[in-house]
């Protein structure tokens, strides 16, 4: 069964054919050769190249903010103030002065720093709740999933603002009520996907050759909810960064001097009519980062998670 | 009114064909409704209590002190002892909880700082202008976005589904409140064609006398076109962009129903029949997901009365969520969980109407 398929597969030698040989020598070879074909699954969809494209800009202009920004993000030139868009300032100054794109580049950090963090916190939380509900069911199950009902049964941004209403506005804070508000649905997700193997015989087996709980949970169920849960992390990234900038917008987020984006929108507000850029720029900003994740997210799912309805 | 309606087949239904041979099995039936029921109102109960335990602990232990919060920090040492017994600060956290929610089931919500006026009434007065804006943008949502999703689902992989793809897609992507802004921008500030921030004219506003709260309801009750259109122009882009929010995500759940539905045999069937197709797709298939629609606009009009928070601080709305947003920015705890609370709770009662009504409608889901 060997010999027809090495035929055409093995054809480019070196690294390619490592990752597509169909007798993996190790376990990171296999899990190497998955992703591989994933990948070219995966890069066959235009979009969700878009969309990877995008998110790697925003890591990279995050990432080198200090050497791209033409100016000082927080100090302003005052006799510049509220400029139109120009070979010097791109995309205008504000009503300090401030150099708007410079103000958008160190922004990208902010916004990667909430999305990153409610990512971490989260997901894991989501991840263990699900998992633990699912694994071990009767009155854990049910007294695990009354809680997260009673969190998912709440209006996500008003729960956010009452916690950030008792914390006290600031960015920490903003991430802090958006992972407290964001994870009950990762803990559905881990939860369906725990009981669809719970039954399974490899669980049975390696609880028979004595492994506990903890280790069963944490080596053998974990790892089959993490794909779904990747794909949905992804998709809610886009949701993440709105309401982030939400809370930005209502003073609630990052406060002023720091160059969040919808912090941003907010100061832009009183200028509307004469200098329309202030406010608009960096809705657009925020406009296309979140598109970039939901185009990600989307073909994530394709190659992660065939069943979810690909084509929605 | 739901209730009778659940229990309404089943009773009206037996004695009618008469036998005491059919009593029996009606009975049974009549008594898993009520099962069903007590159920649902319980899990309901609970929920509500989690819901009231999350504020409470908001309201009362993670604040670091909130006597200070109440007295400020420059009150003398008996003024903060006072207030401090007052509060009940000195019970045990249980029986604080308990005397917490006995008031809330009273309507006491405590008095709102900023208005010195209790919680209560403020939500009473500030309800109907959520309710307005959030009523009209889901009956637009509905309207528009059903026949949306159906287009897209039967010219599948064509422009009419590639189009509501990319509407649903930039709803996911776009922030409401710049949306609204720039809106604003254009609508009202260069081009003039809709009404600004609020819900009328401010010249307007002083000599009309509200009845319901619902200015467009009240101006036709008191047959004053000159208020009604003024309201309808201020109303329109605000209701217009929440409406475009609920259409974007009713048009992708209808689509994706719609799909289901039209690869099912019944449709063939229907159709080697020789039905028509407008018949086949806008009454077989539509009628099938109706059932689940009801949800799914239930959800969204729940997150309208939340997700208006943000429209409502770009229009000056003077609804709901505004009431929360300057309340918070106000340290008004008391006003921002009494307005959690209230919109917890509509949440979660859309949720259980919609419920029944799946129940009601959907003659598989009564069994």
């Amino acid at each position: 069964m060997n010999k027809p398929m090495t035929g055409t597969a093995t054809a480019p030698q070196g690294l390619r054919g490592w990752l597509r040989t169909d007798t993996p020598q190790s376990r990171f070879q296999a899990r190497m050769g998955r992703l591989w074909f994933g990948w070219l699954t995966f890069r066959r969809n235009r979009l969700a190249m878009l969309g990877l494209s995008i998110v790697l800009l925003l890591c990279a202009v995050a990432l080198f903010a200090p050497l791209l920004a033409p100016y000082n993000p927080v100090q302003g030139v005052l006799n510049d103030r509220l400029q139109a868009g120009s070979a010097a300032h791109w995309f205008g100054t504000d009503n300090m002065g401030r150099d708007i794109l410079s103000r958008l580049i160190y922004g990208a950090r902010y916004t990667l720093m909430v999305v990153v963090l409610v990512a971490i916190t989260a997901a894991p939380i989501g991840l263990l709740v699900g998992t633990v509900a699912g694994y071990f069911g009767g009155w854990v199950d049910t007294a695990l999933m009354r809680v997260t009902d009673i969190f998912l049964a709440f209006p996500k941004l008003i729960l956010a603002l009452a916690f950030v209403a008792a914390l006290g506005p600031g960015l920490e804070n903003a991430v802090l009520a958006i992972a407290l508000t964001s994870w009950p649905p990762y803990a559905r997700l881990a939860r369906a996907e725990t009981l669809t193997v719970r039954k399974a015989d490899y669980i049975a087996a390696a609880r028979l050759q004595g492994l506990s709980h903890a280790r069963l949970i944490v080596g053998h169920i974990m790892p089959m909810c993490t794909s779904s849960l990747i794909v949905r992390v992804t998709l809610d990234m886009a949701g993440i960064i709105l309401t982030a900038a939400g809370l930005g917008f209502l003073g609630l987020g990052a406060q002023p001097p720091l160059p969040e984006w919808g912090a941003m929108i907010s100061e832009g507000r009183q200028f509307l009519l004469n200098q329309w850029w202030v406010a608009t720029v960096p809705g657009l900003a925020i406009f296309v980062v979140s598109l970039g994740f939901n185009l990600l997210g989307d073909g994530l799912r394709d190659v992660l998670d065939p069943r979810a309805g690909g084509n929605g | 009114m739901t209730e009778r309606a659940e229990q309404g087949g089943p009773e009206t239904a037996s004695p009618s064909r008469s036998g005491a041979r059919q009593a029996s099995p009606g009975r049974v039936r009549l008594k898993r409704a009520g099962l069903l029921l007590l159920r649902t109102f319980g899990s309901l109960a609970v929920t509500f209590l989690g819901l009231l335990i999350i504020t409470f602990l908001i309201g009362r232990v993670l604040p670091i002190d909130p006597v200070l919060a109440a007295v400020g920090d420059r009150a003398p040492a008996d003024v903060y002892d006072r207030v401090y017994h007052e509060m009940g600060l000195h019970l045990p956290l249980y029986q604080q909880f308990f005397d917490y929610v006995v008031k809330i089931f009273q309507g006491d919500f405590g008095t709102s700082v900023l208005t010195s006026r209790p919680v209560l009434d403020d939500i009473v007065r500030v309800f109907p202008a959520t309710l307005e804006l959030a009523t009209i943008a889901t009956i637009l949502g509905v309207l528009l976005g059903v026949p949306m999703g159906v287009l897209a689902a039967v010219h599948r992989g064509r422009w009419p589904d590639h189009c509501v793809r990319v509407l649903g897609l930039f709803g996911y992507s776009l922030p409401v409140f710049w949306l609204g802004l720039v809106g604003l921008l254009l609508f009202y500030m260069k081009l003039d064609w809709v009404g600004g921030p609020g819900r009328l004219d401010a010249a307007m506003e002083d000599f009309f006398e509200p009845v319901t709260g619902l200015i467009l309801v009240d101006a036709l009750l008191q047959g004053d076109m000159e208020v009604f259109w003024n309201a309808v122009s201020h109303i329109t882009l605000p209701a217009a962009l929440l409406a475009y929010f609920s259409l974007a995500y009713i048009a992708r759940m209808t689509r994706s129903f719609m799909l289901e539905q039209l690869a099912q045999e019944y449709v063939l069937t229907a159709r080697v029949k020789g039905v028509s197709e407008a018949r086949v797709i806008w009454r077989h298939a539509l009628g099938n997901v109706m059932v689940p629609l009801i949800t799914v606009i239930a959800l969204s009009y729940a997150h309208l009365l939340e997700g208006s928070v943000l429209t409502e601080t770009v229009f000056a709305w003077p609804g709901l969520g505004s009431y929360i947003t300057s309340s918070l920015l106000n340290a008004d705890m008391n006003a921002v969980l009494g307005g959690t609370i209230i919109v917890g709770g509509v949440f979660i009662g859309i949720n259980l109407l919609s419920d029944l009504l799946y129940r009601l409608f959907d003659p598989r889901a009564r069994r």
